[in-house]
């Protein structure tokens, strides 16, 4: 049963909600901070061709999965300071750091073209519980970032519910002013958050390559997979676990055509390719709406800088 | 294609900066019609190349742009020849084409489908300067097309496929249901059927020519079906590393990529554009140049067999040789009849052969294949 094609599929379906969740996990962060990040596509792109860089000199994947996490939130750096400290457009600045980062990872990865990567992460079997009938395959059949990804996803939503720190963070999403007048340090936790966020989407780009297609391929590699990262964060309602879920149905939409052809099943592929973007375009409209943006569980200073004595 | 696009027009926007640095310090004479200058010393003939996908994708692109260092090495200081990669195909694609002939280039080559109209388009307005076009079905005066007969290759790759599964199932993931992919499957699936009768060819679409992942996710439900040979017509060695991950084998194409998936690795019908490229800009400079449908066969070397690797056995790999032998003699083509339909009604009657006319519109897939040539599931 664990060898049909249907559960096959399931536990595909994680390998490919892998890196959106892990991008989409650290935009979160950065969004619950106050600060909107376009630059998802950039930063995973940056990480993904840095640890491809990085696993060819060193052969070893966890240190490339390092460098390039960092060389992600190096990217982010560059959005904090331009938003944060000199107030720059948050949507103008992401935007502008997704084409740079593009255009970088492209220039950084012309010697890499069309080389294979020898090191990659591979799935390691939780003994025993690997061999339960359906959840064994999708669940304890997994490589580590598969499993460090849900594990994260839970962390992040203890931090934000019960944890002071997340309670701060919070608040300085919602509304600054207020977390200021508590002595809280709002640029401090913003600049924080969205490091953070770059170090996530650099990690998930890093797993592209480390992890699920070994090879270079310029913008290809992501394919999009951002703006997805970016929908699926209003998609889950800023929650984390809700967000994992989405993950995982957005990884599963991606393996169903391929699956349902196999079946017989007449469905055209042009249909489903259409998701990503019918999504990015519900964000947009999300994000025109100031009373949705708050019904669907946006912070309520998202996108917006943070001058104090200012209103 | 429209991933690619948004980046397509920050590369294009670059390259064509780059570009027009370059002919500015270059352009002494600046004329569209080019030919010699007023000083009596023989200019340069320009030559462009324009490609769909960056020349680092490991295959299609990566081969014509071989292509194009292999007539620079030949031809030397007689001609400058530039190329502008991911280039979007559709409107798009035109303003590259005039501007690319405004600039004085000689002949210009395209490399996508998806150029056609918009070449000749811009061939009509620039009737000195010669515009080819691969893999398209319209020409004029002054623009020819030019592709080849993969499914040759395709065969013998199907050989190789046929004679290394143990389950009697093969996997195709394949780009988008048009002649040149279809006949491909069904040359595929032919070869493998003419060492081993019993297999069949599942097919899978995906919609894009370029895209390691979405092509490594397709070959993996393949594989999740109990396939254990993936071919593919995809631009990307993705559906290789599935096979490799699997324990599967794999053929390739345009390019010997084994390094991708030393394990799985059987074989691969490739491209050489180079001789081609050579002989049309020999041709334009000796004005001999006649516009006309080109296509390429294994005898004239334009379409090639990457070495079959060493997990083939050897009377596979000697009947292999055998073969392509006959092919390139002209003694054996893989469309010689009988040959049914996937619903079983007759497509050739024992002996006929398909002619180029009918090779190049195909739209059925042959009995073997499990899939819809119409690019549903």
């Amino acid at each position: 049963m664990n060898n049909s094609a249907f559960v096959l599929m399931l536990a595909a379906s994680m390998v490919a909600a892998t890196p959106i969740a892990l991008a989409a996990l650290g935009e979160l962060l950065a969004e619950r901070s106050g600060v909107l990040n376009l630059g998802v596509e950039g930063m995973m792109l940056i990480g993904a061709v840095v640890a491809f860089q990085t696993g060819t000199k060193t052969g070893n994947l966890w240190v490339a999965l390092l460098v390039g996490s960092l060389a992600g939130a190096a990217l982010s750096a560059v959005h904090a300071v331009l938003t944060i400290t000199l107030r720059a457009s948050q949507i103008v600045t992401g935007l502008s750091l997704t084409i740079f980062g593009t255009g970088l990872a492209t220039f950084v990865g012309k010697s890499i073209e069309g080389m294979p990567l020898a090191v990659d992460f591979r799935p390691t079997p939780w003994g025993p519980l690997a061999d339960l009938p359906v959840i064994g395959p999708v669940l304890f059949k997994q490589d580590p970032i598969v499993y460090a990804t849900i594990v994260l996803g839970f962390v992040i939503a203890f931090y934000l519910r019960r944890t002071r720190t997340g309670l701060s963070l919070r608040s300085v999403g919602e509304s600054p002013a207020t977390a200021d007048s508590m002595g809280i340090p709002v640029a401090l936790f913003r600049y924080i958050h969205v490091l953070l966020g770059g170090l996530l989407a650099g990690a998930a780009g890093a797993y592209l390559v480390l992890g699920q297609v070994p090879s270079w391929s310029q913008e290809s590699t992501t394919g999009g997979l951002g703006w997805i990262a970016l929908a699926l964060v209003v998609f889950a309602s800023w929650q984390p676990v809700r967000l994992l879920l989405g993950a995982f149905l957005f990884g599963f939409s991606r393996q169903l055509n391929f699956f349902l052809q196999g079946q017989g099943v007449a469905v055209p592929a042009e249909l489903l390719s259409m998701l990503p973007y019918l999504l990015t375009i519900i964000v947009l409209v999300v994000w025109g709406s100031r009373d949705l943006r708050r019904r669907v569980g946006a912070p309520d200073a998202l996108g917006i800088a943070y001058v104090r004595d200012e209103r | 294609m429209t991933r690619r696009r948004r980046a397509g027009i920050v590369l294009a926007a670059a390259a064509a900066l780059v570009a027009a640095c370059s002919s500015n310090t270059a352009g002494s004479g600046g004329n569209a019609t080019g030919g010699t200058s007023g000083t009596g010393t023989a200019a340069k003939v320009k030559v462009a190349f324009v490609y769909v996908g960056p020349v680092g994708d490991a295959g299609w692109t990566k081969k014509h742009d071989d292509g194009r260092k292999e007539l620079e090495a030949a031809l030397g200081d007689k001609i400058q020849t530039t190329f502008l990669e991911s280039v979007p195909e559709g409107a798009e694609s035109e303003a590259t084409f005039e501007r690319l002939a405004r600039e004085g280039n000689k002949v210009i080559f395209a490399t996508s489908f998806g150029y056609m109209d918009q070449m000749l388009a811009v061939a009509a307005k620039y009737p000195d300067v010669v515009f080819m076009h691969a893999t398209g079905y319209k020409t004029s005066a002054n623009m020819g097309t030019y592709f080849g007969a993969a499914e040759e290759a395709r065969y013998l790759s199907g050989m190789a496929a046929g004679s290394a599964t143990k389950s009697n199932k093969l996997g195709y993931v394949a780009a988008f249901p048009i002649p040149e992919v279809i006949r491909g499957i069904n040359a595929f699936t032919l070869g493998a059927q003419k060492v081993n009768p019993n297999v069949t060819v599942d097919v899978v679409w995906t919609s894009t020519w370029f895209n390691p992942t979405t092509e490594k996710e397709a070959a993996q439900s393949l594989l999740n079906k109990g396939i254990d040979v993936i071919g593919q017509h995809q631009d990307t060695p993705g559906p290789g590393e599935a096979a490799e991950a699997a324990g599967a084998k794999w053929v390739g194409y345009n390019d010997d990529m084994s390094r991708f998936a030393p394990k799985a690795w059987l074989t691969a019908p490739m491209w050489d554009w180079g001789p081609l490229y050579i002989k049309t800009v020999q041709d334009v400079m000796a004005g001999t140049w006649k516009t006309g449908q080109y296509y390429g066969t294994m005898a004239d070397g334009l379409v090639k067999l990457a070495p079959v690797a060493e997990s083939v056995p050897a009377d596979v790999r000697a009947a292999i040789e055998d073969t392509q032998k006959k092919i390139i003699s002209g003694e054996f083509a893989p469309f010689t009849g009988p040959i049914s339909k996937q619903d079983g009604s007759s497509a050739y009657a024992a002996g006929a052969k398909a002619t180029l006319e009918e090779l190049l519109k195909m739209d059925y897939f042959v009995k073997g294949v499990n899939g819809s040539a119409s690019g549903k599931g």
